[in-house]
């Protein structure tokens, strides 16, 4: 079974004017196929207002399609007798950090989650620890969060989802704020989990050298998926990404550079290693 | 126009259990017409050092002088200095509040004292800098799509006609080409009108494209400051402070590692295609 699944989903909005009429619908989401299978790190691209965001919110139910239908873990987002489920299945984590962190002190904050679902005091306490420590914050355990950077809270409102131990994490955008450092951090934390729990993850991001390791890569625009492939299939498409407001990795970019100068160098290179080597073979 | 810090050293919530030295003994001078960047790892004190630069922020010890002038002397026009030192914060669409796009524009120079026509003549003079569309200045600032709310966001600070623009992260959220736009645009500011540029970024590949000078914070001190490849050559000690140079640095590193004569100095992905062609003609004409 899919950990998600989308069907022919679609999602409108009214459109009104100043004085709240409706005058028309806006169709942010049109007709979206998806399957990502349990385990799997499937990132999303697309400009500002491409539609990523919305489909994301989907995925926890925030959001429920207006035509089509979403599962999440095999359960219909639009039932709402399945709605807990859906979201103790996805958890999410948004761009912003400061919208997500309700707690005065971070360890408060990390254990509100499993607090809600009814876990056990000791048990949530192990799992604040053990969300802190994967997001390297434990330090800051009972610091308060006001006095932390935008990274460090990111990081602990990671921390707050892993302490929910969900199924799937959805990422919207999640190192828009942190340095090269962090940024790393967080994703070696999402492939770390999904390794060792084999969580499914959603990566949605405007860096694309993020998505370089991804299972498959989804691109949109306009609310359609246009392109859907491996990185490697994706990245070597430089121009169609530009086209969409997207970019490739830097070392793409620098290899195709050098197939333009006449350097022979394989199209779709992703990581410094491969294009060293390609360089080196001329040589 | 220049703003010179002489050790600096902010602490907050002195004698609390959460007290921080969040600036130590920073000292550095920002010459007019620079474009500066500055990087440093989350908490590093980026954020506080440019509060600085407005006084927004007063410094625990230490002084800042704008044009010769301190700051923090007796009956210094702070005012003044606000409208010279334009800041633009992290996410500044969060702040724009009013009706349409032409008013919240106007909203500095209204409150530099302006009347309408001079308030609307600078808004309109911002607007065209940043390159926002005209067709859209009566359009509610809510309606507007990422990257257009952040130049209209940007053009707000811009209409108070600052002598330098310190920007916080300008291009965190946007989309690849959004962020291209907003810093090319910054980039045609700078050269047009010969304004100051300081750029806070976590983009190592941005800051190495855009600016002249870097300026490293670590842990509320300057590490390191000097020209783009100067600063990047230092891209071991720069990892340990949450840092990186850019990609393309790496690959000349690793190339020349591998035994290819190539200079290591490259930081766009430009000089280093330039540098590898360079060195991979050269040797195949050595051959023959």
């Amino acid at each position: 079974m899919e950990m998600i699944r989308a069907r022919e989903l679609v999602y409108e909005y009214e459109q009104r004017d100043d004085e709240g009429n409706v005058i028309g619908m806006n169709r942010a989401l049109d007709e979206i196929e998806l399957d990502v299978r349990p385990g799997q790190f499937v990132a999303i691209l697309g400009h500002n207002g491409s539609g990523k965001s919305t489909l994301a919110k989907h995925m926890n139910a925030i959001l429920v399609p207006t035509g089509g239908t979403m599962w999440v873990n095999g359960r219909d987002t639009k039932d709402p007798r399945e709605l807990m489920s859906v979201r103790q299945s996805a958890g999410m984590v948004f761009q912003n950090p400061d919208n997500q962190i309700i707690g005065t002190i971070v360890e408060e904050d990390v254990g509100f989650g499993p607090e809600n679902l009814g876990v056990p005091t000791e048990e949530i306490w192990r799992r604040v620890e053990d969300g802190l420590k994967s997001v390297g914050m434990l330090e800051y355990r009972t610091h308060s969060p006001n006095k932390l950077s935008g990274g460090q809270k990111q990081r602990v409102a990671i921390a707050g989802v892993i302490a929910m131990e969900p199924e799937c994490i959805v990422l919207d955008e999640p190192t828009a704020m942190l340095d090269p450092v962090g940024r790393k951090e967080v994703l070696r934390t999402v492939q770390e989990l999904r390794k060792r729990k084999n969580v499914t993850v959603i990566l949605i991001t405007h860096y694309m050298e993020e998505a370089i390791d991804a299972d498959a890569v989804y691109v949109m625009e306009g609310g359609h998926v246009v392109m859907q492939g491996t990185p490697r299939e994706i990245f070597s498409r430089v121009d169609e990404l530009k086209r969409y407001r997207l970019d490739v990795p830097q070392v793409t970019m620098l290899a195709e550079e050098l197939r333009k100068g006449g350097l022979d160098i394989p199209k779709g290179i992703l990581r410094r290693e491969e294009l060293v080597q390609a360089i080196c073979r001329l040589s | 126009m220049s703003i010179k810090l002489e050790h600096v050293n902010y602490i907050y919530s002195a004698g609390t259990a959460y007290e921080k030295h969040a600036l130590k003994d920073v000292s550095l001078e920002i010459l007019p017409g620079q474009f500066v960047g500055i990087i440093g790892h989350t908490g590093s004190g980026k954020s506080t050092l440019i509060q600085h630069l407005n006084g927004l922020v007063k410094a625990s010890s230490g002084a800042i002088y704008y044009n010769g002038e301190n700051i923090y002397a007796d009956g210094y026009d702070m005012k003044g200095l606000r409208s010279q030192v334009g800041l633009v914060f992290q996410y500044p669409e969060h702040q724009l509040f009013e009706e349409d796009v032409l008013s919240d524009v106007c909203f500095g120079p209204k409150n530099q004292g302006l009347s309408k026509e001079e308030c609307e003549k600078r808004a309109r003079e911002a607007l065209e800098l940043v390159g926002f569309p005209e067709k859209q200045y009566h359009q509610s600032p809510f309606e507007l799509s990422g990257g257009q709310k952040r130049r209209a966001a940007i053009a707000g600070v811009l209409a108070m006609r600052p002598k330098v623009l310190v920007l916080d992260e300008p291009t965190a959220g946007l989309d690849p080409a959004g962020r291209d736009d907003i810093l090319d645009q910054v980039r045609y500011l700078h050269d047009q009108t010969g304004m100051t540029v300081v750029l806070v970024s976590h983009s190592m590949e941005d800051v190495a494209r855009y600016v002249e000078r870097i300026i490293v914070m670590n842990r509320g001190e300057k590490m390191l400051d000097g020209a783009v490849r100067e600063v990047f050559s230092h891209y071991k000690e720069l990892e340990q402070v949450g840092l990186a140079a850019p990609q393309v640095t790496y690959v000349m590193h690793d190339l020349q590692e591998r035994g290819l004569p190539v200079e290591t100095a490259a930081t766009t992905v430009e000089e280093a295609a330039a540098e590898i062609l360079r060195v991979l003609r050269h040797g195949k004409r050595s051959d023959t």
